[in-house]
């Protein structure tokens, strides 16, 4: 389709909108042009603050979340100091004696993150390869969009997925398996990720350009040398990042964990094992039986910005990361 | 010219084994592609055995109930669309608007880096803290109480983000060619984006709030904190109404004691991924009529 | 069928009740309006039961919608006047009762129905099919060393006893621990928890050497696949059936649930039938989500509380 080069086609003589289209008459429309432009710059003002404010919109969320988890976790640090709460190993909020340590929540954040890693930064990275420099275009126009389609499934499917055939599957093999483990919702969650990773590092891999492979191949490489060796090294800033930004979803992530993995904090490197994340625990207390407005139910705001603080802390290691491996082709 | 003299360490080129890496090595690489590919199959199915005997019109016209045979998901599934379309309306212009004033308007400064590096990091958030803050800004300050609208609006903020990546994406890939020739013929700024540069990109653009809409769909915790109440045998009506959500009710529903119930959820999960794969569908499709390498 | 009973019972009553009002008695559809409920995921089911044949009865006319956030997010919401029924399966606090007052919300408290915990075994489980309520307590109480069956039953082979329970944030745990070891929330922590009692049957059915508790209702849905234990109070081992819950003989694990009703609301129609309509089909509805109805005079109590509470007119 051709890009439609109005502005070129349009009949100056016809009326429209706009400074180009203004001028009634034919000849020389240096005269009708002063005119319109006051008008014209007005508007183009007023279009410009709009945009300007939806792009405010975005700044106010992230003022509106760090007020609300601030404000209430501030109430909460007045009680529990935050050392206590930073690296203390018992999290038993709702149990007596209370104690809030938030390592085992942490713990199990970092736990299933990791498994998911384990699973979907191999298996993306593989399968981005094999899209962008193996596969011939009708399998990719059948694959690609069946691994968009995993990232597109219910949370709540997928939690509910773990917990009734993969955790079974998993007692078959290590009867020792807790019924709530991390394993099962670590390779559930780093199923749900794979297509972050696989579609992100194919746009990185096919942004190198053309050129870099076939000097490579002219040197005498294979396609596998210059799949390794060339193209993944010069797209190394888009793959970390989208390496990154996949964690991050995978500590996000609360309905699989919440149903898979349980709600026991526990502070394991054990997968097997019955855990808690933080955003489980978060989903869990908002739910349930505690007084508003009492400690406990301050917890939540204090684990809240505990779990952001984490994703801020990733997202900018993820711009660190990119700028540093940039590669800039022309 | 002397012609080099083979002095240093003979270079054997190994061809064969090479090769062989090479066939290794992209098996591999199917075979990790083919991961994927078999877990949504492995999904699919153990979901499909679960429900598909409970699929029926009656299944989808009838309202919730404690008798598992009667239950249905007529308000799940309306309230499901209603705050799609509204998401996707409040959404859209929002996230497109904040996308061109990224790409076109701002200059580069300090506050346009801080926007920029403040939509990454809001890209990463949980969607549960988006939870947090609906409850507290839209049902509590704003007073909307627990209604279709705070829902619609805590979930723009939780996909706006994508959209306005998506977005930033389709408007860099418009050749700057195109803008140039706008400009030369005395465009301004405003005619060019929306003559020029926006029906290009916008393939790009579509696809990538559709997919994010997919997402807010599918999603349950941060509208489990907005209110999305758990019993609600009426259709919403109005903007201020109670609704519920498709994965609401199957969370609702897999938590009871009755097995039938769990079939049931299964049935609604079926449902629930018809309307997500309808949608990935025509972002796909989309994305295949549209694209051009420029 | 029994619903069907319930329903057709309950539109009688309900036009008696309008009929009563001497107000458009004779259509079913006569009354119209929204009713929020809110509150303890445990009475939620039976609320929800209640709602359905009520709203059928009304011809759909009332919209009745009910939450489950949890019954201290229910009393939040209840004091602040957003709703006008809050479910609770426990007794409001103090610090929640003075909320109430602050803003000038009146109450009645009317129970509804009891709800009991079952102690559950695997079936294979021979050896503690009848536990102390000491015993019970030396395992559950915060820092028990109690590792291995034989610790609690001689002949029970010495393989390590396997927890499972509800959730720290609900009221089932609350009321176990305050009830076998004194203290709420007074637990152990190394035990399997979980918000929904379909996976702690689950993880109790595939493990014989475990040992859970969660709601009553659960353990009828899945007996066969566990197996309750007898609680010994004092007065001999019982095991937790309809009866010995009604009467009380099952203790101390059963508790009445409770609704609590906004007074300023009983001056709408709506809210009266609807709590009427409540407390006369309660005994029908209730045993049908697996909860044990309260003797009958307990219901007639809770009606005339509500009619005192709503004035003369009624």
């Amino acid at each position: 389709m051709a890009p439609r080069l109005s502005v070129v086609r349009r009949d100056p003589r016809a009326g429209g909108r706009g400074a180009a289209g203004r001028d009634a008459g034919s000849g020389s429309t240096a005269g009708s042009l002063r005119r319109p432009r006051r008008r014209g710059r007005t508007g183009e003002r007023a279009i410009g603050v709009a945009l300007f404010l939806c792009a405010a919109v975005s700044v106010l969320t992230t003022v509106g979340i760090v007020v609300v988890l601030a404000g209430e976790a501030a109430s909460f640090f007045r009680e529990v100091s935050p050392i206590v709460f930073f690296t203390g190993t018992e999290w038993t909020p709702l149990f007596v004696p209370k104690r809030f340590g938030v390592l085992p929540l942490l713990a199990g954040s970092v736990l299933v993150a990791a498994g998911a890693a384990l699973v979907a930064l191999p298996v993306g990275l593989a399968s981005a390869i094999y899209l962008s420099e193996y596969a011939p275009g009708r399998v990719r126009s059948v694959v690609k969009p069946a691994l968009e389609v995993l990232a597109g499934i219910p949370t709540v499917v997928y939690g509910y997925f773990a917990l009734t055939f993969v955790t079974p599957v998993l007692r078959m093999v290590w009867p020792q398996t807790n019924i709530f483990n991390a394993a099962s919702a670590s390779l559930v969650v780093g199923v749900m990720i794979i297509p972050l990773v696989s579609s992100l590092s194919e746009d990185a891999l096919s942004a190198v350009p053309r050129t870099l492979r076939e000097g490579a191949y002219a040197l005498g490489a294979t396609k596998f040398e210059v799949a390794t060796r060339t193209v993944v090294p010069a797209a190394l800033s888009g793959v970390l990042a989208s390496f990154i930004l996949a964690i991050s979803r995978a500590i996000g992530e609360t309905m699989i964990v919440a149903i898979a993995a349980g709600a026991t904090p526990n502070l394991t490197l054990n997968p097997l094992e019955s855990v808690q994340t933080m955003t489980a625990y978060i989903a869990q207390i908002s739910m349930g039986e505690a007084p508003h407005g009492s400690i406990e139910y301050e917890t939540i705001f204090a684990v809240g910005l505990t779990l952001f603080a984490l994703t801020l802390l990733m997202n900018v290691l993820s711009n660190a990361v990119m700028r540093r491996y940039r590669e800039v082709y022309e | 010219m002397r012609r080099a003299e083979g002095r240093g360490p003979r270079f054997r080129p190994r061809i064969q084994r090479r090769r062989a890496y090479g066939v290794a090595f992209a098996a591999a690489c199917l075979g990790a592609t083919l991961v994927g590919v078999i877990a949504l199959a492995a999904l699919l199915v153990d979901v499909w055995q679960d429900g598909a005997g409970t699929l029926s019109w009656s299944f989808i016209t009838s309202y919730p109930s404690r008798i598992a045979a009667r239950a249905g998901i007529l308000p799940a599934l309306v309230g499901s669309l209603w705050v799609l379309v509204l998401t996707a309306v409040i959404s859209f212009p929002i996230g497109v608007g904040t996308a061109i004033w990224l790409e076109e308007y701002a200059p580069e400064s300090r506050l346009k880096r801080l926007v920029q590096v403040n939509i990454a990091n809001l890209a990463g958030v949980p969607s549960i803290v988006y939870g947090i803050l609906g409850l507290a800004l839209f049902v509590r300050a704003l007073a909307l109480g627990r209604s279709v609208i705070s829902g619609a609006l805590t979930l723009t903020l939780l996909i706006l983000p994508v959209i306005i990546i998506a977005s930033q994406e389709a408007i860099r890939a418009v050749p700057n060619s195109i803008r140039s020739g706008a400009y030369a013929l005395g465009a301004t700024r405003w005619q060019t984006v929306r003559g020029q540069v926006l029906p290009l990109a916008l393939p790009g653009i579509l696809t990538g709030t559709i997919l994010a809409l997919s997402r807010a769909v599918g999603e349950a915790a941060p509208l489990l904190l907005v209110g999305a109440v758990a019993f609600v045998p009426f259709v919403p009506e109005r903007l201020t109404d109670s609704f519920t959500v498709l994965p609401i009710q199957i969370f609702n529903w897999i938590s009871r004691p009755q097995p039938a119930f769990h079939a049931r959820a299964a049935a609604a999960s079926l449902v629930l991924l018809a309307v997500l794969l309808t949608l990935n569908g025509v972002a796909i499709a989309l994305r295949n009529r549209y694209t051009k390498k420029l | 069928m029994v619903a069907r009973r319930g329903a057709a019972a309950g539109a009688l009553v309900v036009a008696a009740a309008l009929a009563g009002c001497g107000g458009d008695g004779q259509k079913e559809g006569g009354l119209r309006g929204a009713i929020e409920v809110d509150g303890s995921s445990t009475v939620y089911p039976i609320t929800e039961a209640v709602a359905e044949e009520f709203i059928a009865a009304t011809g759909r006319g009332v919209r009745v919608t009910v939450g489950a956030s949890g019954t201290g997010g229910g009393f939040k919401r209840f004091c602040a006047g957003e709703t006008a029924i809050s479910n609770a399966s426990r007794p409001m606090k103090a610090s929640e009762a003075e909320a109430c007052e602050r803003n000038g919300v009146e109450y009645l408290e009317l129970p509804v129905a009891y709800d009991g915990i079952a102690v559950v075994v695997h079936p294979d489980n021979v050896h503690a099919r009848c536990l102390t309520v000491e015993e019970l307590r030396r395992i559950w109480e915060p820092g028990s060393n109690v590792r291995l069956w034989s610790e609690i039953r001689p002949n029970a082979p010495a393989v390590p006893i396997r927890l499972y329970g509800p959730g720290t944030d609900s009221g089932t745990f609350d009321y176990f621990t305050e009830e076998i070891v004194g203290e709420p929330g007074a637990s152990r922590a190394d035990y399997t928890a979980s918000e929904d009692d379909n996976v702690l049957v689950q993880g109790i059915a595939g493990d014989p050497n475990a040992l859970g508790y969660f709601g009553f209702a659960y353990m009828v849905e899945n007996r066969g696949r566990v197996e309750p234990v007898a609680i010994d109070a004092g007065r001999g081992c019982v095991l937790p059936t309809r009866e010995t819950i009604e009467s009380g003989e099952y203790s101390p694990l059963s508790r009445p649930v409770y609704i609590y009703v906004d007074r300023a609301s009983l001056s709408r129609p709506e809210v009266r039938a609807f709590v009427r309509f409540y407390l006369e089909n309660a005994a029908a509805l209730v045993p049908e989500v697996g909860y044990v109805p309260l003797e009958p005079p307990e219901y007639r109590d809770a009606l005339e509380a509500v009619g005192r509470a709503a004035g003369v007119r009624d």
